[in-house]
């Protein structure tokens, strides 16, 4: 490893075992949580919004802790993050075109 | 390169700068999975379309057993998975090259069985008639929809065995650094976040009630 590398391996390195072991049973907590929530026969968005928001903290803690993203600089994430959350955000202008097609296929 | 991370790091305008402290293999990583997070983002907003705008869509098809306790023994596995290969980005930063490599096989063996097990669940649902553009239950685009999805997120998975098989031999025959396995470890961490949507959008969202 080149010592540019080397130095920024170092640096950008955090966590330890048992905090990574305490991430893990949180996330497998999480999905029998889910589990469990689908058979609760909620309506289908109340169970979208509770599934989906499990989902987003799940990959949180998949990035924060596993991925290392919260011990690298803020930098990176600011980077990364907000332009992905807009990106997914715009794909969903195509939600009202499909529930304008199930109207249209409803109609006698 | 002989200079420090901080020499580099002053000299930013000249060209030599990292801004973000990391190196350029594990920046390439990020940006390669922020890429990834739009194919799937995209093809699961087309799931999600397709399963809104058609009235037959079949809604309430994966009963508890085989469907949800393989996808939620799948999904555990992943996790596990993932585990390993935090313990392998441990090891290798310890400079531990065979522990590394022993938790970098144990991670490739909990993608084999993630696979394993997706294979014949997907074999259960051959069974009850679910093909790629028919099925029993309804709107034809469900198999489209669920085999490409799926699918793709195996052919990840199985990519990701490879490729942690080829860094795995690299760092054992000392060809490759600790910053190859860290790196490695971000895409397998990857394949694991996706499965987190996934699961619940494609799994959950349709479960049999009793």
């Amino acid at each position: 490893m080149s010592a540019h590398a080397a130095a920024v391996h170092e640096a950008s390195h955090g966590g330890s075992n048992h905090l990574f072991l305490s991430v893990w049973v949180g996330l497998v907590a999480i999905t029998m949580g889910e589990v469990y929530i689908a058979y609760l026969e909620f309506p289908a968005v109340t169970m979208l919004l509770m599934l989906i928001g499990l989902s987003i903290l799940k990959a949180g803690l998949i990035m924060a802790y596993f991925m290392h993203l919260r011990f690298e600089k803020l930098g990176l994430f600011l980077t990364l993050i907000p332009a992905t959350i807009f990106c997914v955000g715009m794909m969903t202008v195509i939600f009202p075109d499909s529930l304008r097609l199930l109207q249209i296929r409803l109609m006698p | 390169m002989t200079e420090t991370h901080s020499e580099v790091a002053a000299g930013a305008w000249s060209g030599g700068g990292s801004p973000y402290a990391i190196g350029h293999k594990k920046l390439g990583m990020w940006l390669f999975i922020m890429s990834d997070v739009m194919t799937f983002t995209a093809l699961l907003m087309a799931y999600s379309y397709s399963r809104l705008a058609n009235p037959d869509w079949p809604r309430h098809v994966f009963p508890i057993w085989p469907a949800i306790a393989f996808s939620t023994t799948m999904t555990v596995v992943l996790l596990a998975s993932s585990l390993t290969m935090v313990m392998a980005v441990a090891a290798a930063h310890r400079g531990a090259r065979e522990t590394a490599v022993k938790w970098l096989l144990a991670t490739m063996a909990g993608g084999l069985i993630f696979c394993g097990l997706h294979i014949t669940e997907w074999l259960h649902l051959i069974d009850e008639n679910l093909r790629l553009f028919s099925n029993d239950w309804g709107s034809p685009l469900f198999g489209a929809t669920f085999f490409g999805i799926t699918g793709l997120h195996m052919t990840h998975v199985l990519c990701g065995v490879i490729y942690l098989g080829v860094i795995a031999y690299g760092y054992g025959t000392s060809r490759f650094d600790g910053e190859d396995v860290e790196v490695s470890g971000l895409y397998w961490h990857f394949v694991d976040l996706v499965w987190m949507f996934v699961f619940p959008m494609i799994y959950l969202m349709s479960v049999k009630y009793k």
